[in-house]
């Protein structure tokens, strides 16, 4: 016997009213994507959600799986930490900014190294031609840290540090400059990036192989836990992940698993899972797909909870609870009419307040020309200040719950992630997934794609692609020359000659010695720090015991 | 008459390697045959590997600011070594007031945010050395 289903509501609006209008005119697109190129229904009812369960796939914000938000006022309570990521030239340039932006109403602070920092190199090594002080601050040694918070008072605020291999030296010297200043560690507040895996997967600014960059990330959980408990010892990072060219579902997927693999290791270096999770906190973009945007945040609470819960056993409410910084995405920005970016810009950072990011850094301008004017990095931090005053999305929590489109594709995010991490887990983990090229060639294959969809004109990029405009103005920039360079390479000279550097030798062998034992690293790089090390120091003392990582090139 | 040899590096400390790849398979799948040599490569690594791979092109990403000390180092290189029939091109973020002192070394491709690959595969055919086969 033949039974038919009875018609949903849904086909019977499709029946009625879509196939005469599709008749009449059909549609712009064949097929509808996002960014990523998800596809997308015209339409969404509660059909689209066949058993959805309130309490078990939502539930209330505040309460767990916290998809709707980990707080139950929202921003009624507290608005996000707008946080703008500055650093450039020489640490006293990067001070006055600072406290330009201080006073212009940033409530955080957040450092933008210079590359040879970021990969652990004095100003004097031959990778460093050119390159001091161009990405961001220029920090050699104790020195430069404390002419970089000189007049901020780290008790005060809180400090985001983008640093990754060199995340145990740089945070090291972070302390000391905040002793010095008569802070008390058990009551400072910030956070180190210290997220290696993303460098592996995807921003490449890695020094040692990947197992003994696991062992100094386990060694700073062990030292807060005791030393500095309410720091934020990692910020798990998606966004470089996506700026490599991932889709949303990817940067998710990778982010979250990465997350993972960092609670296995305290786990396997014997430390309570209760102990040092709740100070790991996330980092996501926001792209330009509004609504995969806002699902993917909240997919990410969703499944964090789930795996601190069911996965790793944790029993405290604050291992559950998914915390994440925002920046909106660089890769989006244009060179081509370059004020575009602060509407692209806005879009994507109400996007993350959608999502209910607990901290937010909007990008200027004129970051696909240069580094950010002061004018066009106020300009950003204004964004997110008409955001929060006059747009009215604050005024409720997660305005968009229960819109049948939006839960839908949280499901769907959800959904895809966990595809991932099975694939992942069978691989062993995500060293081992990084080890084989996994996520790498994930992102290749996706950013491709991408590219020849923007150059068969199938993803418009207005100015770019479309709406182009011939013999643009230039447009003025923030041009970084070599003075910073020389200062530094002078300083670097000048710290040789003054500081006692016998005591340098024998703390640098103290590091050698711990780095082959078991003991914690952060303790003896305290010492290093203290006697005015280098970073470049500390970091080739490392390299000599554990060696330096390679990757094979694969296009 | 054999395909064009392109040698795609990326100079310095940088590792955002999204552009140095997309581009490397866009002049594959255009038929060129590419050597992408990898991160952190100093302007000795990369003439080195121009010579050995005997490219007819080289094309460096740079997005750091770095542009200045690294491309002038890898022309005079390319002179040294007797390569100046080696056709050089950037791709990055490079300040307007650049352009002119990175053409005045030799830099004859400059090629910003948003370009399209077809321009680039175009150019590289078009500039390469005339023993080498059109794509």
């Amino acid at each position: 016997m033949k039974t038919v289903a009875a018609e949903t509501e849904k086909q019977r609006w499709e029946r009625e009213q879509l196939e005469p209008a599709l008749k009449k005119s059909p549609e712009r697109r064949v097929s509808f994507t996002t960014i990523s190129g998800r596809p997308i229904d015209r339409l969404y009812t509660a059909d689209d959600l066949p058993g959805f369960d309130y309490a078990r796939d939502l539930n209330n914000p505040g309460e767990f799986p916290y998809t709707r938000g980990i707080h139950p006022t929202g921003y009624r309570g507290k608005l996000w930490t707008m946080r703008q990521f500055a650093g450039f030239g020489t640490p006293e340039e990067t001070n006055e900014r600072y406290k330009t932006l201080l006073k212009a109403g940033g409530t955080g602070l957040s450092v933008a190294f210079d590359l040879p920092t970021l990969m652990g190199r004095d100003p004097d090594h031959e990778l460093s031609l050119g390159e001091v002080g161009k990405c961001g601050v220029s920090i050699m040694s104790l020195a430069d840290m404390e002419r970089l918070f000189e007049g901020i008072d780290l008790g005060g605020i809180t400090t985001s540090m983008t640093i990754n291999s060199p995340a145990p030296m740089i945070f090291a010297m972070y302390l000391v400059v905040a002793e010095k200043q008569g802070a008390d560690w058990k009551t400072l507040s910030g956070t180190i990036q210290n997220d290696i895996l993303k460098e592996f997967i995807a921003q490449k600014e890695y020094i040692f192989p990947p197992r003994e960059s696991m062992r100094l990330i386990t060694d700073i959980f062990g030292f807060c836990t005791k030393e500095v408990p309410k720091w934020n010892t990692i910020s798990v990072s998606g966004y470089h992940i996506r700026e490599a060219g991932s889709t949303a579902l990817q940067e998710l997927a990778f982010t979250l698993r990465d997350g993972i693999e960092y609670v296995q290791y305290g786990v396997d270096a014997g430390l309570d899972v209760d102990s040092f999770a709740p100070q790991i906190s996330f980092f996501f973009n926001s792209h330009s797909d509004f609504f995969e945007e806002i699902a993917k945040y909240r997919a990410a609470r969703k499944i964090w909870a789930e795996v601190m819960r069911d996965r790793f056993g944790a029993k405290s409410e604050r291992s559950w609870k998914l915390r994440f910084h925002t920046q909106t995405a660089g890769v989006t920005l244009t060179a081509q009419q370059p004020y575009n970016n602060v509407v692209r810009t806005a879009l994507q950072a109400l996007a993350a307040v959608l999502g209910g990011t607990n901290s937010l850094h909007t990008n200027s301008l004129d970051e696909a020309l240069a580094l950010p004017t002061a004018e066009a990095a106020t300009l950003a931090l204004r964004t997110q200040q008409i955001i929060a005053a006059e747009s009215g999305v604050t005024n409720i929590v997660d305005p968009l719950g229960g819109s049948y489109f939006v839960e839908r594709l949280t499901l769907d995010m959800e959904r895809g992630a966990k595809e991932y991490f099975a694939i992942i887990d069978r691989m062993g983990g995500m060293v081992e997934a990084i080890e084989q090229g996994f996520p790498q060639k994930e992102i290749a294959e996706a950013s491709y794609v991408f590219q020849q969809a923007v150059e068969k004109r199938d993803k418009i990029i207005v100015g770019v692609n479309d709406f182009v405009q011939e013999d643009e103005p230039p447009h003025p920039i923030l041009y970084i020359d070599d003075t910073a360079s020389d200062t530094q390479l002078a300083r670097l000279r000048e710290l040789k000659k003054t500081r006692d550097n016998g005591r340098v030798r024998e703390t640098l062998d103290a590091l050698r010695q711990a780095a082959r034992g078991h003991e914690n690293t952060m303790y003896s790089l305290l010492d290093c720090v203290r006697a005015y090390a280098t970073v470049g120091e500390m970091c080739d003392a490392l390299r000599e015991v554990w060696g330096e990582y390679e990757e094979v090139p694969l296009i | 008459m054999r395909k064009i040899r392109v040698v795609i590096a990326k100079p310095g400390l940088d590792g955002h390697d999204r552009g140095a790849k997309v581009i490397a398979r866009a002049l594959r799948d255009a038929g060129m045959e590419v050597i992408y040599t990898g991160l952190r490569q100093t302007p000795e690594m990369i003439v080195a590997a121009a010579l050995q791979e005997d490219a007819d092109a080289i094309g460096l990403s740079i997005l750091s600011g770095a542009h200045m000390h690294i491309c002038p180092r890898v022309m005079e290189l390319l002179k040294e070594k007797g390569l100046d029939d080696v056709l050089v091109v950037i791709g990055g973020i490079i300040p307007d007031v650049d352009i002119p002192k990175l053409r005045s070394v030799g830099v004859k491709g400059i090629f910003l945010p948003g370009t399209p690959m077809q321009t680039i595969i175009d150019f590289v055919a078009a500039n390469v050395r005339s023993r080498v086969g059109q794509v």
